[in-house]
């Protein structure tokens, strides 16, 4: 369903550019749930952002079901779309959820908004009374759940997640997690979650990439990630630091280039 | 033992369009030379709480409590002087984001140095050496470049590093940390609490942890307060936080997914008017 080969992004030029994905490979079958983990500036959300053609400047192949991603094919919104990590920002401050749900059917021709719009906030398990609300009269939880019908509406065969949980409290990181799951099934959703938190990965995919400083330092299914067995040393350090505090584990950190 | 700090019915309020909020209710606790966490999610007033000690409440804000006091000092009849010279130089505060806590327009170096000659008393080329031993010991490389570096010119994660190094230098007391790690990577937010950990130990300075994060707190601190609207709902020792009996406390544990897992639901939390009476 998704194919990504020696993907290549750079920001800047000449004296300052900085390569933040460094050739990055990998595939998505249709319907599964695949992760990106990695610490901050490893190059996981520059990879979702080329996929979803927010950034054209990559060079290297990836393809969604066989659309090659860098055209500006018009078939490619309808095939993928995006939820962000901050429901906050993500959504226009003065525009009802109405609008913001409807506004995609207008984009592309499609009709019957208004029983459209009532179904989707029903599938994210919103109240139809907020269908009039503006985002600020929401919640957080609720504003991400939002953000979701919206890249629903579309009915996309893939969603491309960015810490979609990160911002919220954990009792509301449950109840999204739960409904991204619930509709990866109802809809048969191929996704990506990128995610710097191991036990999110863990919950909601099947496979998952670890990444640091622009390359993939290896790839697992989530049997391995659960019984805590990875092969590089990184990843190893990385799910011993997602445990909690221990002075003598801290004192053995390294930096991995 | 007298404690360190004494917070007796500390009650935090805004007057609002639509009548009075409170936003903390009755909190109280005593700490010494320990780490206490308090854990809550947004809205809980953990941060209020940190922010109350330190008298750092925006104007609108209506402070009461039967007592708060530092070291003997009590800081609600506390002069606007006195209360000058316990900020800063005996109780710290760390806040999360290092983008509004660093003054743009001066280097790292002078602003640390500025802590240390303001707050520590020290002269010149000692506030000098101090910075360097400081920005050293909050696992940054190469001091003397960093010192001449500006805020703008350092990635957040080091941000956060000059932050609690500005705040250390004067050698306080107290440290209220209000998610000072959260927006770090996992493994240098394990240094740096490994950092906050000796200061101590060795030291003997209190510490305030306020996070959202159960499991961080439960692995770090000694004690933990749970707040939920406002109130403190549960206090244990952090290593049996996985023990807790407050429902909410349980719900808040059980909802976090964890990597040996494989629940497919989440429990999630239904709230219990009667939480909001303790």
């Amino acid at each position: 369903m998704i194919s990504v080969r020696d993907l290549v992004v750079t920001f800047g030029a000449g004296r300052d550019a900085v390569q933040a994905v460094r050739g990055v490979s990998f595939e998505v079958a249709e319907g599964e749930s695949f992760g990106l983990v990695g610490e901050s500036g490893s190059g996981k959300s520059t990879v979702l952002r080329a996929l979803a053609g927010l950034n054209r400047d990559w060079s290297g192949g990836a393809a969604i079901a066989g659309i090659d991603v860098s055209t500006r094919d018009r078939r490619l919104p309808r095939l993928v779309q995006m939820v962000f990590q901050d429901p906050y920002a993500s959504l226009h401050p003065r525009h009802t959820v109405d609008r913001a749900l409807s506004e995609p059917l207008e984009i592309h021709g499609i009709g019957e908004v208004s029983a459209r719009v009532e179904k989707a906030m029903a599938d994210v398990g919103l109240d139809p009374t907020f269908r009039f609300r503006f985002p600020n009269q929401l919640s957080g939880g609720q504003r991400q759940r939002v953000a979701i019908a919206r890249a629903l509406m579309l009915e996309p065969r893939v969603l491309l997640l960015d810490e979609p949980t990160s911002a919220l409290d954990v009792s509301v990181q449950a109840e999204i997690l739960n409904l991204l799951r619930r509709l990866r099934v109802s809809q048969r959703l191929t996704m990506i979650l990128v995610s710097h938190n191991l036990a999110v990965v863990a919950h909601m995919c099947d496979r998952l990439a670890v990444m640091n400083r622009g390359l993939v330092v290896e790839e697992m299914d989530v049997a391995t990630l659960r019984r805590e067995d990875p092969r590089e040393p990184y990843t190893r350090q990385l799910l011993l630091a997602s445990r909690g505090y221990d002075r003598e584990a801290a004192a053995r950190m390294v930096t991995y280039d | 033992m007298s404690a360190l700090l004494e917070v007796e019915d500390l009650r935090v309020s805004f007057a609002t369009p639509t009548g009075r909020f409170d936003a903390v209710r009755g909190v109280s606790f005593a700490l010494g030379r320990e780490r206490l966490g308090i854990v809550g999610e947004s809205g809980s007033g953990k941060s209020l709480t940190g922010r109350a000690i330190m008298r750092l409440l925006p104007p609108s804000a209506h402070l009461e409590a039967r007592r708060l006091a530092f070291d003997g000092t009590d800081l609600l009849r506390a002069t606007p002087a006195a209360l000058r010279a316990i900020r800063g130089a005996r109780i710290s505060l760390v806040l999360q984001d290092p983008k509004y806590s660093l003054n743009p327009v001066m280097t790292v170096g002078e602003q640390i140095a500025e802590a240390a000659r303001i707050h520590g008393g020290v002269s010149k080329a000692q506030a000098r050496r101090k910075t360097l031993e400081m920005l050293e010991a909050v696992r940054i490389r190469d001091p003397e470049r960093v010192a001449r570096l500006y805020p703008h010119e350092v990635s957040g994660g080091m941000g956060q590093r000059i932050m609690i190094a500005m705040m250390l230098v004067p050698e306080p007391d107290l440290l209220i940390a209000d998610e000072p790690t959260s927006a770090l990577d996992v493994t240098v937010q394990m240094q740096v609490l490994a950092i906050l950990d000796d200061l101590v130990a060795r030291r003997g300075m209190g510490l305030i942890f306020i996070s959202h994060d159960l499991d961080l707190v439960a692995s770090f601190c000694d004690r933990v307060l749970v707040m939920y609207a406002g109130r403190v709902v549960e206090e244990r020792a952090a290593a049996d936080l996985a023990a807790a009996t407050h429902p909410y406390t349980q719900g808040l544990l059980r909802s976090l997914p964890r990597i040996g897992d494989e629940r497919a639901e989440l429990p999630t939390l239904s709230r219990d008017p009667a939480w909001l009476e303790g």
